[in-house]
């Protein structure tokens, strides 16, 4: 059976958790082309100092990584010192190191020297839009209110963003959100005109896009520095202030455009960096530690961790379901509260849930699954207590009357004549969560959206291509799993593709 | 009437109300080791009668004592497990197959797979059923060996007594001939307490020793099935029994 394989990887996922919890550095990074980059760096630098390192590069935004950092979920990342003082901490007038590091030690955050670049925030349209229109300053903008504007969904909301923006040149229109990695595409096939881009990015140069000069002067400087928890190993940080001053503006904007159009690895290109500059370190190892591995080995990994998630979460939410369902039979006093609030779970947005979930559990799988957990919860309870109701009464009637015991009522009558759609419910659900998960790999917990995430931050189709195929073929194997499950446990004259009102 | 020592379920002062009463103070006594048929218009409380037999339901007044004691407060499974049930449109498990319906009781008593084997042959027999019908699903049977299988698993366990409630009236009258047949070689057989409800009177005469006439709230007539037939209580016993004429 092929529950049983599915069972055997959890075990397996969940025996390599136990292993690794002699406390490697956990390095994460945000989710775009650059970020990935440093992140990488930063994690085989301290590997080269024969640190151990659990990866979480790419882990999501920024209040994500901020919150995972304050949490002690996350040892070290790279964060932007613009960031620092108006998204995370709303620093008054001009942020200074010393401002900076006084505001993040209640968190019992520091921040270490910058890598050197600036990488700002700036407004880009194509070159030929901004030489038809006479467009070379922002200040321009009010003039042109027919621009289509696009920009990424955090910018938008940012004080240091649009709202900001809007403030000091007076422009009255609001830009839709976008994601910043579809952005470019948008741009070149001509869809809008307008969109933001950090100063640092490969594609202003590869898109021919003209950067609208900051005219006003709006935009803070946005140093990249290494924020790290004030409890991590002294050695490990001393280690990280080797990357100070090791790149400027063009080298990082030539790193970036090196992985999105160089198609080289943010592995490979963060390892070159680290060499060129001559600051990795000496253990013997650190070329064979990058991470180089196969496809095959990725698709495993992400598949087993993704099939982790799903059961980990689905079959928990089956018992607890069907629990439930028995109960509100019996009681029925208690049926409308509680599948109104396993309704209501599941009109929570799964992004919107998995981010409420990080500040009670933090990040990584555990979060992931219980938010799975809570939409799994809704299809099983609705099916198993529509098949319980509506049981024929004669029959509730002969089984009292038999004198069944209660445990042999539900064990003879009640399960066996709701299981088609006790089963019908879980599968719905497994193929629910089979495509939810793929958005908990913004949150740090991994499977096939990582791929998927990293894809759309590399702007590389091949890899949301490795995560999207698997995940969809998941799905269609589930549906067959379940086929086979079905004929096993339902009398064919009862299976749910015979029966009316059990299927979703 | 008193609860002579050859009555297998006797009512005192009884009365059971759901919104209005449904009757009240109904005294009657059932003899044992006979079918005694329960018969009115439709809503009178044949059925609600019935089910204070196995407790299904309870008085709301009076008492009722079923095999010579009173209707315990616990153990009722085993209480019931001593009463077989049958019940109009056979009520069979869908999931089950006809000998898995038949012997479930049995089963779940954890009597030797020869002797369930056996006593199934024996009723089988009885009700004219044949064994290579062992394994299919109740929707692969007719109506008339639906009912029949119900009338073997209430018999399973050879049970004190047996609860009909109008097991008959969805068969087609060719079929039912046949089973009033086979039911009364299973009662010449099991020599069961039988309580039989059923608006046809005809069936009642045919298959009781013993009538009960029930109407306006209570119990109209009880007696010998002649005895009500040759000096009926009232019109409306009399026009009862000329409806089934």
């Amino acid at each position: 059976m092929n529950l049983g394989v599915t069972l055997a990887r959890t075990a397996v996922v969940a025996a390599s958790f136990a292993v690794a919890a002699e406390e490697p550095i956990v390095v994460a990074s945000k989710n775009f082309t650059e970020a990935y980059i440093l992140g990488e760096a930063v994690a085989q630098l301290l590997e080269s100092e024969g640190f151990e390192v659990d990866r979480k590069i790419g882990l999501g935004g920024t209040k994500i990584c901020y919150d995972a950092l304050v949490e002690g979920d996350v040892d070290v990342y790279v964060e932007y010192t613009g960031t620092i003082a108006e998204a995370i901490k709303n620093i008054d007038g001009e942020p200074t190191r010393q401002k900076i590091a006084e505001a993040l030690a209640p968190d019992g955050v520091e921040m270490l020297d910058g890598f050197g670049f600036n990488n700002t925030y700036a407004l880009a349209v194509p070159r030929q839009v901004a030489e038809e229109r006479g467009l070379g300053k922002i200040s321009d903008l009010p003039d042109h209110p027919d621009l289509r504007m696009a920009v990424s969904h955090e910018f938008l909301e940012r004080p240091d963003g649009w709202p900001g923006l809007q403030r000091l040149y007076g422009i009255e229109e609001i830009p839709d959100g976008i994601e910043h990695a579809l952005a470019y595409e948008a741009l070149a096939d001509g869809s809008i005109d307008l969109t933001d881009a950090y100063s640092t990015d490969g594609e202003l140069k590869r898109y021919d896009l003209t950067v609208l000069e900051d005219d006003r002067g709006f935009f803070p400087t946005y140093m990249a520095v290494p924020l790290v928890r004030t409890d991590l190993d002294p050695r490990a940080r001393n280690v990280l202030r080797r990357v100070g001053g090791t790149l400027d503006d063009v080298e990082m904007s030539d790193l970036n455009a090196a992985a999105v159009f160089g198609g080289r690895s943010t592995e490979s290109i963060a390892a070159s960096y680290l060499v060129d500059k001559g600051i990795l370190g000496t253990n013997a190892e650190a070329e064979v530690v990058l991470p180089q591995d196969s496809l095959v080995a990725r698709l495993s990994r992400n598949t087993g961790r993704h099939l982790f998630l799903v059961a980990a979460a689905v079959i928990p939410a089956t018992l607890v379901a069907v629990g439930l369902a028995f109960a509100i039979f019996k009681l029925p006093w208690f049926s409308r509260g509680a599948v109104y609030i396993a309704g209501l779970m599941q009109t929570i947005p799964s992004i919107a849930l998995l981010a409420l979930l990080i500040p009670l559990v933090g990040i990584g799988w555990l979060p992931a699954v219980i938010a799975l957990f809570l939409y799994a919860l809704l299809p099983i309870l609705r099916n198993a207590v529509t098949a319980l109701t509506s049981i024929e009464p004669t029959l509730r009637r002969v089984a009292v009357a038999m004198g069944l015991k209660p445990a042999e009522e539900l064990r003879h009558v009640f399960v066996p004549l709701a299981m088609p759609s006790i089963v019908a419910g879980v599968r719905t659900a497994a193929v629910i969560c089979i495509g939810t998960a793929t958005l908990a790999a913004f949150i740090g917990a991994g499977g096939l959206g990582d791929p998927i995430v990293k894809g759309l931050a590399l702007n590389d189709t091949r890899l949301i291509l490795e995560g999207a195929i698997p995940a969809a073929s998941l799905a269609v194997l589930t549906e067959l799993v379940f086929e086979a499950v079905e004929r096993w446990l339902v009398p064919g004259h009862l299976r749910s593709s015979n029966t009316a009102g059990t299927a979703i | 009437m008193s609860a002579a020592q050859d009555s297998a379920v006797v009512f005192r002062g009884v009365g059971k109300r759901f919104d209005d009463w449904v009757f009240r103070s109904v005294d009657l006594a059932l003899p044992a080791k006979r079918t005694s048929a329960i018969v009115g218009e439709s809503g009178c409380g044949k059925t609600t009668l019935l089910q204070l037999v196995n407790a299904v339901l309870r008085p709301d007044e009076g008492s009722v004592e079923v095999l010579g004691g009173g209707v315990p407060d616990t153990g009722l499974e085993a209480f019931r497990r001593r009463i077989g049930y049958a019940v109009q449109g056979a009520g069979l498990f869908p999931h089950l197959t006809l000998v898995e319906n038949v012997s479930l009781l049995a089963r779940l008593e954890r009597w030797d797979g020869d002797a369930v084997d056996a006593r199934v042959g024996e009723l089988f027999e009885l009700v004219g059923l044949t064994r290579d019908l062992d394994h299919r699903y109740p929707h692969e049977l007719s109506g008339g060996q639906q009912h029949r299988a119900g009338l073997c698993r209430a018999m399973m366990l050879k049970p004190d007594m047996l609860l009909l409630d109008e097991p008959f009236s969805a068969i087609d009258p060719i079929t039912r001939v046949d089973i009033y047949g086979e039911f009364e070689a299973l009662q010449g057989h099991e020599q069961v307490t039988t309580v039989l409800v059923t608006h046809d009177i005809r069936e009642a005469r045919r298959l009781a020793d013993f009538l009960v006439v029930m109407g306006g709230g209570g119990v109209v007539q009880a007696g010998a099935v002649d005895e009500v037939v040759s000096s009926p209580a009232s019109d409306q016993v009399r026009r009862l029994l000329e409806s089934g004429a």
